[in-house]
């Protein structure tokens, strides 16, 4: 397997890091090298915040990563910042309930979902970013479903009253991402 | 023990306890600040000690004091708040006490800003204050080895009694990766040997100073720190040679996260058809020269890359002493090198090496 290089991005707050820091875990259960690398600039909530999660079979090299061959925005500002490095034959997700803009680029593959949507019909307006987690393991098959999961039970494990509104954030995403893959999208 | 998904800076204040260090004195400053912020919690479980001091000079005098009694102690800043230190640092050099200084470096000169650069690698090596001293100086280029690495610092601190500090840059502070660390919840506390100020019932006081009003009497303790120092450079040198057996014609030399992304670049550069070897000094000092020395004549041309504006280049041209020509790319204030720029650089100076020697 090729690095796999995942760029997450949003507003400060949206939770776009801790997305990644559950992928980088569900990554190394899995037996594989990984690295998360935040933006720790002076901006914070409300800012912009991304991180970059780098998924390999052998040692991670740089974690700091150029042109990701996925990308997650949340927002406007991260599409505009970050949409022209995914690498071509690459994915981009858009939250469609932030981002009012389409991508123009063809040489990748874009999903549109509406990430704050589907947070609030499975019963936690902040699990957006969970939702994004769920779209792209869903389409990608980065890591396997219940490995994800299990992930966010664990994560969530001391705030006990969250998981299942943030596991039903996660599957509505998942499938959402099945159903783009298998759409041809 | 199974992996964890940690950050630099908390795997850094982790393995300190691990290597029995419960003794912290600090001040924050980013991208430092998670190692007080992860002490300042975890300490107090395990019945040590966290010091929030007044200020980064404060801090410095603080470990003096702390290892002056026979404490395993640590200080760690980030590039200003290290310049602060610097006058603490001569004392505790010239009093032979083991303390660990963990520098995770921004972007400078001055205030600065507060993104990943190198920019401290002469300051560390060769100038961490007034008079003749040497820091025992280490670099990680992963979590894993920041760990290691900070463990290692203890045992060299104390074995030799001479203050050692471990470098990296913002990104290694602020990254996460899997890290596994020693069984052992807390290691075991310091041996305070025949110099520790530990109350001096039924035995005769000891002082720990660094005034020398004699002239004879200061210089013969600057030949003992000398020759001292000589014994560590022989027995403590650290490097990694990556992708050095084969053949090549360019030897990139890096340190920390740098070398790290340098691999990526050769690794790519290898399904090029283009093979380039690495040297990564793991003490920077005492820096590993001979095998500096040998990597480079295996090539043909040098190109040493770091986040600042050539400081490792200096010792890179000392070991080879001009029988290599160096290239030299960098990027400081915190910009980081992306790795197709130096693959650019790389393709660069390997032209450069073929037109010299067809």
């Amino acid at each position: 397997m090729a690095n796999t290089e995942v760029l997450m991005a949003g507003f400060g707050g949206q939770g776009m890091l801790l997305s990644g820091k559950l992928l980088a875990y569900a990554a190394m259960y899995d037996g594989k090298e990984v690295s998360w690398l935040p933006s720790y600039g002076p901006e914070m909530r409300g800012g912009t915040a991304n991180v970059t999660v780098v998924i390999s079979d052998k040692p991670v090299g740089s974690p700091y990563i150029i042109e990701p061959s996925a990308l997650l925005v949340m927002n406007g500002p991260s599409l505009e910042k970050f949409g022209a490095r995914v690498k071509k034959g690459g994915l981009i997700v858009i939250n469609t309930s932030l981002v009012a803009v389409a991508c123009e680029r063809t040489d990748v593959t874009v999903v549109y979902v509406d990430a704050g949507g589907l947070a609030v019909k499975a019963g936690a307006a902040r699990a957006a970013n969970i939702v994004m987690l769920g779209v792209y393991v869903g389409y990608s098959g980065i890591v396997s479903h219940d490995l994800a999961a299990k992930m966010i039970e664990k994560e969530f494990a001391e705030k006990a009253k969250f998981i299942p509104a943030n596991l039903a954030a996660f599957e509505a995403g998942y499938s959402a991402g099945v159903e783009s893959r298998k759409g041809g999208a | 023990m199974a992996k964890v998904l940690m950050k630099g800076n908390e795997a850094i204040g982790e393995a300190a306890i691990r290597a029995g260090c419960v003794h912290f004195f600090g001040y924050p400053i980013t991208p430092q600040s998670e190692v007080p912020e992860y002490l300042a919690k975890r300490l107090p479980e395990v019945g040590g000690k966290f010091v929030q001091a007044e200020s980064e000079v404060a801090a410095s005098n603080m470990i003096y004091g702390a290892a002056g009694v026979g404490m395993r102690v640590l200080t760690t800043s980030s590039s200003p708040g290290i310049s602060l230190m610097a006058e603490a640092m001569s004392y505790i050099a010239a009093c032979e006490l083991p303390v660990v200084v963990v520098n995770i470096m921004r972007g400078g000169p001055g205030l600065g800003g507060i993104l990943p650069a190198q920019g401290d690698y002469l300051q560390a090596t060769k100038g961490m204050g007034h008079g003749d001293f040497d820091l025992i100086v280490l670099a990680p280029s992963s979590v894993q080895e920041a760990v290691d690495l900070t463990i290692k610092a203890f045992e060299l601190a104390e074995k030799y009694r001479n203050p050692v500090m471990v470098i990296g840059d913002g990104m290694i502070g602020q990254m996460m990766e899997p890290v596994s660390f020693p069984d052992v919840e807390i290691g075991p506390p310091l041996k305070p040997g025949d110099w520790a100020l530990t109350g001096c019932v039924n035995r005769k006081p000891r002082i720990i100073t660094s005034l020398y009003l004699d002239a004879m009497d200061l210089h013969n303790h600057n030949v003992h720190l000398k020759k001292k120092f000589a014994v560590i450079t022989e027995h403590e040198q650290r490097h990694e040679a990556y992708n050095c057996d084969g053949e090549y014609d360019v030897l990139v030399t890096a340190f920390g996260m740098m070398a790290r992304m340098c691999k990526t670049a050769i690794d790519t550069l290898a399904a090029e058809g283009i093979q380039v070897g690495l040297f990564r000094p793991i003490s920077l000092k005492p820096f590993p020269y001979e095998a500096c020395k040998n990597a480079m004549l295996k090539g043909k041309r040098v190109l040493d890359v770091e986040m600042n504006m050539g400081q490792m280049i200096e010792d890179v041209k000392l070991a080879g002493l001009g029988a290599r020509q160096i290239d030299f790319f960098g990027r400081a204030g915190g910009v980081i090198p992306s790795v197709e720029e130096v693959m650019n650089e790389i393709r660069a100076c390997h032209a450069k090496a073929k037109e010299k020697n067809p």
